[in-house]
């Protein structure tokens, strides 16, 4: 399968990929690793008529002790985050769930910030960033504005980025020796999740977000407030999917899903506990 | 538009539309059909080589993205007509049934001993998630890296 015949740019800078998307408008898309945009445009799914290639923005790829927080450069491969000792040490669950996307020629090439403008509710990052209470840096023609995760997913592969605006960074708040759990159902590997699960746990607070059980990543809030007001987590769990409205489809009906969310957001908590 | 991609150590300086997979790239200019196509969606690791010295999917890399790079197919492997370890390893183990997954197997199973020279049996199945055999034959293929990494 060829993808539609399109234009292509490179650009060196955010600047320059911000002033040349501004040019293009609706017709442009940001290419980065593109192993979600390009899979999509061979099966006809997107069919861009410019593609602006910031793969090659080298300073948008780093790992950076922000204080409270890890500030993670949009470009920076899944491999590099699944791998990086601060990372390891500081959100682990986020080098886990890192570690879990597609398989390592994939993680080779596929970038976090792609992955989370993509905003694929089925993907992994999305939820675990949700989990996480991360903050998005967003760059546009008049600056830099800060996206909360919970604000940020919008609908089915559509986020709050403006088209003229491109993420440039993540940050992610150091979880401080919180215990986490993250569960991935799938049948086959390398598959998306079917359902999957992103969790943390300190003494008095908690993150539980959904993958693939709405057509956005589902922050489980509810689960949250029920362990807050000192439920059991087999009691909590019960209440995972009151914020998500799962779909049928080939992999599963929206009742399996329902089941799945709360056994996997119980065995995550149960790590996150242990 | 022009790339100019080094291959098999050999700079291709070459013309492609923007919209050319590595893959074919690879296949239909430079006719090294080794690297095979299975599912052309980033599933089953046929297409795997390594671009700069890592194991990626060509058939979801732009050859524009691959400009300036370095790429390794199944065919840079051998040296004066001696094979690599890791091909050794898969005759050897009898690791490759009908041979379609095998270019990518073992450019996949050489780019995981770069990153793990000494991979558990796990490991070894976790780092080939990427890579299916249509011929079911995982055990003799986990069975040719976990050889290969002992020489």
């Amino acid at each position: 399968m060829i993808p539609a015949a399109f234009e292509y740019k490179r650009a060196s800078s955010a600047a320059e990929a911000i002033s040349l998307v501004g040019q293009y408008g609706d017709e442009a898309k940001f290419l980065a690793g593109g192993h979600s945009l390009l899979p999509l445009m061979k099966l006809r799914l997107a069919q861009p008529s410019m593609l602006i290639d910031i793969g090659r923005i080298k300073d948008l790829s780093y790992i950076k002790d922000g204080g409270d927080f890890i500030a993670i450069g949009a470009l920076t491969r899944h491999m590099d985050v699944e791998t990086s000792a601060l990372v390891l040490t500081e959100v682990p669950l986020l080098a886990h769930a890192a570690g879990h996307v597609g398989d390592a020629q994939v993680r080779h090439r596929g970038t976090i910030g792609g992955s989370l403008a993509h905003a694929d509710s089925a993907s992994d990052l999305p939820a675990t960033t949700l989990a996480l209470g991360a903050t998005y840096v967003a760059q546009g023609p008049k600056g830099e504005r800060l996206i909360a995760a919970a604000d940020f997913y919008k609908g089915f592969l559509e986020s709050a980025l403006e088209p003229d605006e491109m993420l440039t960074e993540i940050r992610v708040p150091k979880m401080n020796g919180a215990k986490w759990g993250f569960e991935k159902f799938n049948r086959r590997a390398q598959d998306w999740a079917i359902v999957g699960v992103a969790a943390w746990r300190s003494k008095d607070a908690s993150g539980v977000a959904l993958v693939n059980m709405g057509s956005t990543p589902i922050l489980a809030t509810s689960v949250s407030k029920a362990l807050m007001s000192g439920a059991s987590i087999a009691d909590a769990a019960e209440l995972a999917s009151a914020e998500a409205e799962p779909q049928d489809d080939l992999n599963a009906s929206s009742e399996y899903r329902v089941h799945l969310a709360k056994v996997l957001v119980r065995r995550a908590l149960e790590k996150a506990s242990e | 538009m022009k790339v100019c991609i080094t291959v098999n150590g050999t700079k291709q300086d070459k013309d492609v539309e923007p919209r050319t997979l590595l893959a074919h790239f690879l296949r239909d200019q430079l006719h090294l059909t080794g690297t095979n196509i299975g599912c052309d969606t980033s599933s089953c690791g046929a297409c795997t080589v390594h671009l700069d010295g890592e194991a990626i999917k060509s058939c979801t890399v732009l050859a524009v993205q691959a400009d300036g790079g370095s790429v390794t197919t199944i065919e840079g492997l051998s040296k004066d007509g001696v094979m690599h370890p890791m091909q050794q390893a898969f005759m050897e183990n009898h690791g490759l049934q009908c041979g379609y997954c095998t270019p990518g197997m073992v450019m996949a199973s050489i780019g995981l001993l770069n990153e793990n020279p000494n991979p558990t049996e796990e490991e070894v199945r976790l780092g080939l998630e990427g890579n299916l055999c249509r011929c079911t034959g995982y055990h003799n293929i986990v069975k040719s890296v976990l050889a290969a990494a002992k020489k």
